[in-house]
């Protein structure tokens, strides 16, 4: 009753835009798409909420196959879109009433699955939509896509362009939705997100590099990684590139993120080759890595 | 104003009505430096950069950008700096060498310079079998390496950037990020606006604008001591948290 996909392709004029996609999502879980821009996300979005055709492979969602039984698709998920794309010129309220009333059903109705959410744009429900900040347009967007009580959501990059503190309070919804039995499937280039979702597929240039829990994808990063730093970040992102046993050097906040090509390489090492080079304030310690850095090591070997 | 400063605010205001968008902002951001001004939607960020660049007058307050008065100069200041965002950058349906030589001639620059420049530019990002091709056809990440470049092609002293990798992929977002670090070494001063905070850690310095104002701008290093934690992500949260 989830979603499931079986080696679904989609290219646009000769240029595969998703590559022998398959994977599942499985009832009241909440499955993160992690990609770029680019990636294929949308596609699959499309081809999941019967917007779109896939050139090849099937796919079911709440029970349904896209192609056969769109109809009943569409009367059981809902779709949030990348771009906004509710009514600009009608009032939050009417925005509202109107999805509900397509969907043949009322605010009053399913009042309780979007309350939490609805109370903090209530105050504006006579402004349009179109005059709204950024944050209250995803927060309308949401509830216009749960007020028919849908069995399978759909957020293509609900986040992007978003604040931090936006983003943690979308994430905390999207967790209380969770818990009302609804299956998620979201989309995010913010790789910090990822460890939010139960499970999430890695995914670029239209294909499946890794699907597994957030706490398997970074257990499974294969090599030792190192946390590096010195006081002229760019001196030392230079002098990584031309060390010998460098692997890959990414900068990390405050730090880069460091791998070995060797099994023997020690931090002692690296250090002194820093220190010859006239680095100040070195520091280079063993650290774990992130879905980023994992994402990074897969695409890269992909390459 | 000191000699090596890039950007002087001094007490700027901006106001719609009653509503006040920027409210008495004071800083300086030096040669060189990469400064990273942060802050949640609707914080006055976009407000108080378009004031910077030129294209929006304040209400009250001053501020002089690459020498200049951003009220009596604004045309002088919109010379001297580059400016790109993920939303304007570059004309989708020209070539990436199309798109050089209109913009290298926006900026007055000579045939002559254009055509080394491109060159430079083609050979420095490695996109030689690129360079014909349309910059509609190219990924997000490429487009905003030869925007950024696009944007130094006058050789500007200060370069803003509005969320300039916004969906970008991870590793093509720290090559952007070097070419940054490559820039603000050869003496240009970045001005940077992010949602990454990760991106925040690079800085030299971050401000964070809270309803107008800012409300905290000092190094990483010292952000993350003051407010007792271990990351810019943590810092922004309980700055824009209290407000609320």
């Amino acid at each position: 009753m989830g979603i499931i996909l079986n080696n679904i392709s989609k290219s646009y004029a000769n240029v595969p835009a998703l590559d022998d996609i398959s994977f599942e999502v499985a009832p009241g879980e909440l499955f993160g798409l992690i990609g770029p821009d680019g990636a294929g996300k949308t596609t699959l979005f499309r081809i999941l909420t019967t917007l779109l055709i896939q050139d090849g492979g099937n796919a079911a969602v709440a029970g349904y196959d896209v192609l056969k039984q769109y109809k009943d698709i569409r009367s059981h998920v809902g779709y949030m879109p990348g771009r906004f794309s509710l009514y600009q010129d009608l009032t939050v309220e009417e925005n509202l009433t109107f999805f509900a009333t397509i969907f043949g059903t009322t605010i009053e109705e399913n009042y309780d699955l979007i309350k939490d959410i609805y109370i903090q744009i209530e105050p504006f429900k006579d402004r349009r939509a179109g005059k709204l900040s950024g944050g209250m347009k995803q927060k309308l967007a949401l509830c216009c896509a749960l007020i028919h009580k849908p069995k399978v959501l759909f957020l293509d990059e609900p986040t992007t362009g978003v604040d931090p503190v936006s983003r943690k309070e979308f994430w905390e919804m999207l967790k209380r939705l969770q818990q009302k039995n609804i299956t998620i499937l979201v989309s995010t280039p913010y790789m910090d997100e990822a460890e939010l979702c139960d499970r999430i597929a890695l995914i670029t240039n239209g294909k499946i590099l890794q699907i597994n829990t957030p706490e398997a994808i970074i257990a499974s990063f294969p090599k030792k990684i190192y946390k590096v730093r010195s006081s002229n970040t760019y001196q030392l992102i230079q002098d990584l590139r031309i060390y010998p046993d460098t692997h890959s050097a990414y900068p990390f906040g405050e730090y880069l993120h460091f791998t070995p090509k060797s099994e023997a390489f020690g931090p002692m090492d690296l250090s002194k080759y820093l220190e010859e080079r006239h680095h100040k304030g070195i520091e280079v310690k063993e650290t774990v890595a992130t879905i980023e850095d994992t994402f990074m090591d897969l695409s890269k070997a992909h390459e | 104003m000191a000699k090596d400063n890039m950007i002087q605010v001094q007490n700027l205001t901006k106001m719609f009505g009653d509503f006040t968008a920027v409210n008495n902002i004071s800083f300086e951001v030096g040669k060189g430096e990469v400064f990273g001004f942060l802050g949640a939607n609707g914080a006055g960020k976009t407000t108080a950069m378009k004031m910077l660049i030129g294209i929006s007058k304040p209400t009250h307050g001053a501020a002089t950008v690459a020498g200049y008065n951003v009220l009596t100069e604004a045309e002088l200041v919109k010379r001297n700096i580059g400016y790109m965002s993920q939303r304007f950058s570059l004309y989708n349906d020209l070539t990436i060498k199309e798109n050089i030589v209109f913009f290298g001639g926006i900026y007055g620059l000579s045939s002559k310079d254009i055509k080394e420049k491109s060159q430079t530019m083609i050979n420095e990002l490695g996109l030689h079998d690129m360079a014909n091709s349309l910059v509609g056809s190219l990924p997000l990440g490429w487009k905003q390496k030869v925007a950024f470049s696009v944007a130094l092609l006058h050789n500007p002293k200060i370069v803003f950037l509005d969320e300039p990798t916004g969906g970008v992929d991870p590793i093509t977002r720290r090559q952007f990020w070097e070419m940054i670090y490559r820039e603000a070494n050869r003496g240009v001063t970045i001005f940077v606006t992010t949602h990454y905070m990760d991106e925040a850690e690079y800085c030299d310095r971050v401000s964070i604008m809270v309803a107008g104002k800012i409300e905290a701008l000092d190094t990483p290093k010292n952000l993350k001591s003051q407010f007792r934690v271990d990351s810019m992500n943590q810092v922004f949260l309980k700055l824009a948290r209290n407000i609320e």
